[in-house]
This record gives C-alpha cells, structure tokens and sequence, in this order.
C-alpha cells in the first residue's frame, strides 16, 4: 500500500487507503521505548508522538509516502471530507510533511475548529505552529486555546514566540473576564507578565497575585 | 407579554423548544445566517442550508405560532476560505431580497483575517445596496478591538448606525457601542458568557435605549427561553416593565423594521397556527399526533 502511494494515488485509492487504515492497524495507543521518543525529539525538538493512537501514525506515515509534488492540494482535499479522528492526524503530521509553509492556512482551519482534538492536534505537542505560523495566527491560536479551556503549557514555543501584541490581547480578555466575575486562567499570565509593562497591564498582574490571598 | 428573540439558529433547535418559546410569549424569532459548526466546503451546500432557513425552518416555526425571519450573510469563520466565500458573494443578493430577510447578517470578524475584513466590506457594500439594516458578529475573542473595528468599518462604508446591530457584547464593549449610537445587542448564555444576572445589571446601569436582548440559541450550550428569563429576572429586580419592553420586545423590532419586512401586524393579526400545512409534502406531526389549529383572535 506505502508503495502504491509514491506513485502518486488517484483520490479514490487514496481516500480508501487512508479511511481504511483502523481496520488494518487497530487504534490502539502508541507506545514507545525511550529511545524512540529520544528519536522523535532528536528529529523535531518539541514533537511528541507517544500517545497516539496507532491509527493516526499509520495515516501520518501513509502521507509521508505522497510525492512531494501536490502534497498540498491532497492534504487539503482529505481534510474536507475528514471525519474526527482524520482530522487529528492529519493535523497532528503537520511537523512532518514536505513544504511545511505551504500548510499554514490548512492549519488555520484545524485552529478555526470548535472540537478540540481537532484544535489541539494543531497546537499541542507540536513544532509547527512555533516554526511555521505568523503572530497574528500565533496569537490567536493561544487565546483561543483559553477560550476552549484547552491548556498553553503543550504549546511548544509560548515563552519564545511572546509578543506585544498578543500581552494586549490577554491583558483585555483578562478584564472581560474579570468585569463578567468569571475566572482567569493562571497559564494566561505567562504570555504578559514579560510585557506587562509595556501595555500597561502592571494592576492587571498585580490584582491576580492578591486575587490568590484568601 | 410578548418576546422578540432576534437571533436565534432555530435549525439547531428541536420541535420542543418551540413549543416552550411559544408558551412563554416569544411572538417572533430572528434567524441569523451562521456557519453550522463546521466548515461548507461547497457553495451548494451554503446556497441548500440558506434555503433551510428560509423555507422549511420558517414553515416549522409556524407550525407553533412563532414568525420566522432571518438576516442573510456569509460568516466570519467561512469568510477565510476564499474559494467558498466569492461563490458564496455571488448568491447572496438572491437571497438577501427575499422575502422576510430583516438584514444582513451575522457578518463581522473571527480571529480579524485580511480575509475577514474584505467580506466584511462587501458585505456592508451590499446591505447599503439593497437598502437593508446589519447585524455584526463582534468576535468572541479579542472582542473590544475587534468590537471597535466592526464600528470603524460600518463608519468608513458610510453606514448609518442606527441601522445597524452590533451583537454579542459585554460589559467591555456596551458603552462604546451606545455612545456611538447603534443598537447594542446582548446574548444570553446561561452560565457562560452573558448569564441574565448579568443582563440585568446592565439594563440598571445603562438603561433600555437602544439595548437589544437575545438567546443567540444554536447548537451549543444555550437556552431559547433566555429571552423570557431575562425579563423576568429584570421585572423581578424592580426594573421598569416598560424597560423591560422595550429591550425584550420593541427594541428588535425597530432596528429591523427598516427592512420593510417585520411589522408587528405580522403577529397580532397574521394567520393561525395551522400544523398541518404540509412543506413540500413534508409535515413535522409524526406518530399520529392531532394537529393544532388556532384561531387567531
Ligand atoms: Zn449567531
């Protein structure tokens, strides 16, 4: 089947192909000795395959086998008639694939979901959106993530991709929450104490610190 | 008392929550055009669902005595495909004047694309065309400046804010949008976002003028009663009923009358519940329910 692939599959073959992957390989979690996740990181830093279920590795080496040429135009093709778990792994290969620039508005789609495995096999565990998404999208990807109570710490790259204008964001969702009396996320703090003064944001840290005196 | 819920994605809804919101004296419900929890990927698919809305979604809310009006746009969200969404432009006037389309809408921004933006303009473009009021999406994130922006837009294109709905505001966004004069409208979800405590707060600071109550009712968490609550909460904290009106009830209406197509006649002299009109051979009585006809008074 890998073989079939490097041919460059018509749509049905490989609709079939990558449909019919759980049937062949089950769905069971993918388990990894320490020296294959030292591989993984070794190969992109920040990556984290342990965990998956083996089906989503299957199809993400499945696409692996595509020719480089068109990869992009399939990739989108498959993620428009995706259903979950399709989604998930294809957007959880997204460090893998060839001509990774050329997949951010696809990854934009996986972020602009509202299931959130869909959002997180985006955003989580994974070097993409550090190496490959421009500020705006980055600083969307993370207030989104608090938006859905989905957490900052497996985005890779949150302290090193901080920005001004992502501080501004958070410090005005802040006080949306804090004038609807609903709870801040501790991690959203992280993202604007380093630029806290720079936006003014300094009685918003303060408050949160006495907010947590009893 | 009689209720407006002037945004709510009754597609999403079950035969049950329109008995409820009948019941409890919704008398007309507003339908904005929205994506539908995940992305079209074909302009057919647009073209079927806005037909959904206009004909057989409006058909079932009259089975139960609700009148059925909708806003017609393309969403924030599936403005970020382009391919879709210039397909999309191309069928939107058709549907725009239709019949019972009180504006254009929901349209404004998401995550505030260049994209976004550009639909957005046309769009305004097209409500000022057709002669038609707006209603605005603001984005539930970065909500204040994409709040502020919606506005700055509407400005630049020449819109009249009195024609025009800025939705899902907060306690952030409320006082910028009133003291521009637009119609500043709140949907309520229960424990999240906008509960109805906090509604009623606002209606105390700010008042009634120009503030517009909905349930924005769709496939999440929501509640289509969140209407008829409000004013109960508000009525029971002392707010003035005339208040409670004019926010609940007067307020949608007058924002979306310009369209020419919603008049409170539609209700208080329109046609009876009949359930068993047939839609296209289609009626929602099943296992051998009676129909419900009732005169109107
Ligand atoms: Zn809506």
């Amino acid at each position: 089947m890998l073989g079939e692939m490097a041919a460059g599959p018509d749509d049905a073959r490989l609709d079939l192909a990558f449909a019919r992957l759980p049937r062949l390989v089950g769905r069971a979690p993918l388990t990894l000795a320490p020296a294959d996740e030292a591989a993984a990181e070794a190969a992109r830093p920040g990556w984290r395959p342990a965990g998956w279920p083996v089906d989503a590795a299957a199809r993400i080496l499945l696409l692996l086998h595509l020719p480089r040429a068109g990869f992009a135009d399939r990739f989108r093709r498959l993620r428009r008639v995706a259903d979950t778990a399709e989604l998930v792994a294809l957007f959880r290969g997204l460090p893998l694939y060839p001509d990774p620039e050329r997949l951010e508005d696809e990854a934009g789609e996986g972020l602009r979901s509202n299931m959130r495995p869909v959002f997180e096999a985006v955003a989580h565990h994974s070097p993409y959106p550090r190496e490959v998404f421009g500020e705006h999208r980055w600083n969307h990807m993370v207030l989104k993530a608090l938006f859905v109570d989905s957490p900052l710490a497996p985005i890779q790259g949150l302290d090193e991709r901080a920005n001004p204008e992502l501080a501004m964001m958070l410090r005005d969702y802040a006080r949306e929450r804090r004038a609807a009396g609903r709870p801040i996320s501790p991690e959203l703090w992280r993202c604007l104490i380093p630029f806290a003064q720079a936006v003014g944001a300094e009685a918003d840290v303060a408050l949160a610190d006495l907010e947590r005196i009893p | 008392m009689m209720f407006i819920d002037p945004h709510a994605h009754m597609i999403s809804r079950t035969t049950d929550d329109y008995e409820a919101m009948a019941a409890a004296g919704i008398v007309a419900v507003i339908e904005p055009a929205f994506w539908v929890g995940q992305p079209r990927t074909h302009v057919a698919s647009y073209a079927d669902y806005l037909s959904a809305i206009l004909g057989f979604e409006r058909f079932r809310a009259g089975q139960f005595g609700l009148r059925h009006y909708c806003t017609i746009g393309l969403n924030s969200k599936e403005a970020n495909d382009e391919a879709l969404a210039e397909a999309v432009m191309e069928i939107l006037p058709r549907f725009a004047i239709k019949e019972g389309v009180v504006a254009i809408g929901e349209i404004g921004y998401d995550e505030q694309t260049a994209l976004e933006d550009r639909y957005f303009r046309r769009q305004l473009e097209l409500a000022r065309e057709l002669d038609l009021p707006v209603m605005i999406h603001t984005p539930h994130r970065d909500k204040k400046r994409g709040t502020t922006r919606s506005m700055d837009v509407c400005e630049e294109h020449g819109l009249d804010p009195s024609r025009v709905v800025v939705d899902h505001n907060n306690e952030e966004t409320v006082a910028e949008v009133l003291q521009r004069g637009y119609w500043a409208a709140f949907s309520i979800y229960p424990s999240t976002k906008m509960g109805d405590a906090r509604m009623v707060e606002i209606l105390k600071r700010y008042g009634a003028e120009r503030v517009i109550v909905n349930s924005a009712c769709d496939w999440g968490i929501s509640d289509p009663l969140s209407v008829p609550k409000t004013a109960k909460l508000a009525l029971a904290q002392g707010v003035a009923a005339e208040d409670v009106r004019r926010a609940c009830y007067a307020n949608a209406l007058a924002a979306f009358a310009p369209s020419g197509q919603i008049a409170e006649s539609d209700w208080l002299s329109g046609p009876a519940i009949d359930q068993r009109t047939l839609y296209e051979g289609n009626s929602i009585l099943r296992g051998g329910r009676d129909a419900r006809v009732t005169a109107a008074e």
